[in-house]
């Protein structure tokens, strides 16, 4: 098919961007391990709250493995277990959450921690935490009438 | 050929510049025309509840008003995204396209058209019923109805129903282009009716998944057959549905981009094949790409994921070939009304007819709207703004300003040729007065929805402090501006709807023209295999399969307990 010249400039560049940006995405993705929750971990939902690591949410120091701290976090309709987590700057933290009822979000606000708490799945993701502050742990996906009433608090100190 | 297109004499109008003194105009039939115009109505309705409830939710998000007489945040918010998302979208589609087709391949048959009106009557049964429950609050579900929140049956079934009218609405369209061409062996088909049929295509293709989520697990399970579902199945099918559901809305606004604003603007088509070539495109890119909208998602595997983002940025393809073929046809319409130098086209372009204006900020809009849905599907930047109110600001720039706009651009023709009415430089005036309030309020608030949506707010939440949270008092600032540019919008809708009210019943007697341009000389001949919708078809099928196979086989073999109902959680 006939292409104008300019056209084909453009669609040219244009692909060439578009080729470039998903291999930098790709790159990243692979060599920084940087891929978004991907956990295939399936849980008894109804059973939650007898089930390890679930039986004892809140904050754990682990040694041995890659990261230093397991945040373990239950959702459930209105709300979230722990309702505080503390953790020191610096720390790689695995967040380990799922929840006993419908579907849940789970946001660090303004922080690319962000995951779906689907029924019968556990979410993991891991990260850095690299600034202090106080950040809120926000249900982003609804879950009923008491869904905005759903937060929890992420402290990260020195 | 058995075509009744009527040839009628038409005066001077408000685009004198754009049309010869007199000149005949194909008219779309009349008993055809009526079936359209059935569409617009439930459209337009839905326009102005749909845009009431909008109000009312960035009021409550503001902190500064509570709704009255016990009506719930989220059965607002549910009517909004189901009246605005599926119903004025579908039901404006389906109208356009019905009348796209008399248009350009010719009037239906009775039958054909007996079967649009059995198709239009399901859809609107099935708005209606799914409405019903809305009001009694038993399907607070929102428009994306996730389940294991539980809605009453019958909303599912309305859901349904409306799917099943629009298909039966395109098998008429089909029929009616597949006669064109049989009569018409060997030649290319009308440009605009090859569009229409692509679009069907699409959406039939894609609402298989939506049909099966619906017919397979929320009605039996609704309804008490089934005690448990598959929750991440049913989401999966969703997305399968749900991204070729926002180009099934784009892809009517492209129509009029490519074949009625090159004759508005007194120009011609930059290129025939171009134009079936990008809608082919968009047709293989819109189904095996859902899964972008499930990237922080457990359960599906990283590598199925990362496919789907690539298939779905390769979009950017077709797009710039749209963008191109547009801005080369303003260019020339502009240098052959004598325009200078590298931009002075661009001051020749009818700024004062809004059937242009309108469209054209609809085109304007979809460069940051596009941009922030690159930002959207990119993999691991979609953590940063999943579920935040930047979605929701995004999707207010492609669906609410560019295809909406758009709509309503081609509404200022569409309803007055069907009416058999005018529209006057005054309606112009106030459709232009309109468009530019629309343009104003949308900034406002889908500015401050993007920026809000970056430092974490949510979407989809009524108001709240969050206990105070320092965070999410950063945000209230941001949702008060989202109520000033809210409002401004549903001013501009009271005006768009006046606009519509004159153009069905008040605006004076006359003929309005059905915008077709022609393809400009010297464009290539359009190639036959661009005609093969059996390649076209086995292609798409390929690449479903492909995107898909691994991804649902993975979600069968690995999949949990499965989800009671949980319908008290929504007020039920």
């Amino acid at each position: 098919m006939h292409l104008h010249k300019y056209e084909k400039w453009w669609l040219t560049f244009g692909t060439a961007i578009l080729v470039v940006f998903l291999v930098v995405v790709g790159v990243t993705a692979v060599h920084g391990s940087t891929h978004p929750n991907q956990s295939k971990w399936t849980i008894n939902y109804e059973e939650v709250d007898t089930i390890a690591p679930f039986d004892n949410p809140g904050v754990h120091k682990v040694e041995g493995k890659d990261w230093d701290y397991e945040v373990v976090l239950v959702a459930s309709a209105f709300n979230y277990n722990p309702m505080e987590i503390e953790i020191p700057v610096g720390s790689k933290v695995k967040f380990i959450a799922t929840t006993k009822d419908v579907i849940h979000g789970f946001q660090v606000a303004g922080t690319n921690i962000n995951m779906m708490l689907e029924p019968g799945y556990v979410s993991q993701y891991v990260t850095t935490v690299d600034k202090v502050g106080e950040f809120t742990i926000v249900c982003n996906e609804y879950c009923g009438i008491g869904h905005a009433m759903m937060y929890s608090t992420l402290k990260v100190v020195e | 050929m058995t075509i009744a297109i009527k040839e009628t004499k038409v005066s001077q109008s408000i685009h004198s510049k754009t049309l010869n003194k007199t000149k005949t105009i194909a008219k779309v039939d009349r008993k055809d025309a009526k079936l359209a115009l059935a569409h617009m109505y439930v459209a337009f309705i839905a326009l102005f509840i749909g845009g009431l409830c909008g109000l009312l939710q960035v009021l409550v998000r503001s902190g500064k008003f509570q709704l009255p007489w016990g009506i719930g945040y989220y059965q607002v918010l549910t009517v909004h995204g189901v009246l605005l998302g599926l119903v004025l979208t579908t039901f404006f589609a389906m109208g356009f396209h019905t009348a796209a087709v008399s248009r350009t391949c010719g009037a239906y048959s009775d039958s054909q058209r007996k079967l649009g009106w059995v198709g239009f009557s399901i859809m609107t049964i099935g708005t209606t019923a799914a409405a019903i429950m809305v009001l009694l609050n038993e399907a607070s579900v929102l428009f994306t109805f996730y389940a294991p929140l539980q809605a009453h049956w019958i909303f599912y079934a309305g859901i349904a129903l409306v799917v099943v009218g629009s298909w039966i609405l395109a098998l008429m369209q089909g029929l009616r282009f597949a006669q064109w061409k049989r009569e018409n062996k060997g030649q290319v088909t009308p440009l605009l009716s090859f569009m229409v049929i692509i679009n069907n295509l699409m959406w039939t293709v894609a609402t298989i998944g939506a049909a099966a989520v619906v017919l397979f697990q929320l009605i039996p399970w609704s309804i008490g057959w089934v005690e448990r579902i598959d929750i991440l199945l049913s989401r999966t099918l969703f997305w399968y549905f749900g991204h070729a559901l926002v180009y099934f809305w784009l892809l009517p606004a492209y129509m009029v981009w490519y074949v009625a604003i090159p004759k508005i603007i007194g120009g011609k088509i930059f290129s025939d094949a171009l134009a079936r070539l990008a809608f082919i495109l968009f047709l293989l890119l819109s189904i095996p790409v859902g899964i972008h909208h499930q990237l922080t998602e457990p359960g599906i595997d990283a590598f199925w994921k990362f496919l789907q983002v690539t298939l779905t940025m390769f979009v950017v393809v077709p797009s710039l070939m749209t963008a191109f073929s547009l801005f080369a046809t303003f260019e020339l319409r502009g240098r052959e009304l004598g325009s200078k130098g590298i931009f002075g086209w661009f001051k020749n372009l009818p700024w004062n007819d809004c059937r242009f204006l309108l469209p054209f900020i609809g085109m304007v809009a979809f460069i940051p709207g596009g941009a922030g849905g690159i930002v959207n599907a990119s993999y691991q930047m979609n953590q940063l703004i999943h579920n935040t109110i930047w979605v929701t600001g995004h999707f207010h720039l492609t669906a609410a300003t560019t295809v909406v706009l758009t709509y309503f651009g081609a509404a200022f023709w569409l309803i007055p040729h069907l009416t058999g009415r005018k529209l006057t430089k005054r309606i112009n005036n106030m459709a232009i007065t309109g468009g530019i309030l629309w343009t104003v309020g949308m900034i406002i608030m889908s500015g401050a929805m993007h920026i809000a949506g970056l430092f974490g707010a949510p979407r989809r939440s009524e108001y709240s402090t969050y206990g105070g949270s320092e965070q999410a008092a950063e945000w209230i600032s941001y949702q008060i501006a989202q109520a000033v540019g809210g409002t401004i919008l549903f001013v501009a809708i009271l005006v768009i709807l006046g606009v519509i009210i004159n153009l069905l019943w008040y605006g004076p007697k006359g003929d309005e023209e059905f915008p077709v341009a022609e393809v400009a000389e010297g464009a290539a001949k359009t190639p036959m295999i661009l005609e093969n919708f059996k390649v076209w078809g086995v292609v798409l099928v390929a690449l479903i399969l492909i995107a898909y196979t691994v991804p649902i086989f993975d979600i069968l073999t690995n999949s949990p307990l499965g989800s009671v109902g949980y319908p008290h959680l929504i007020g039920r």
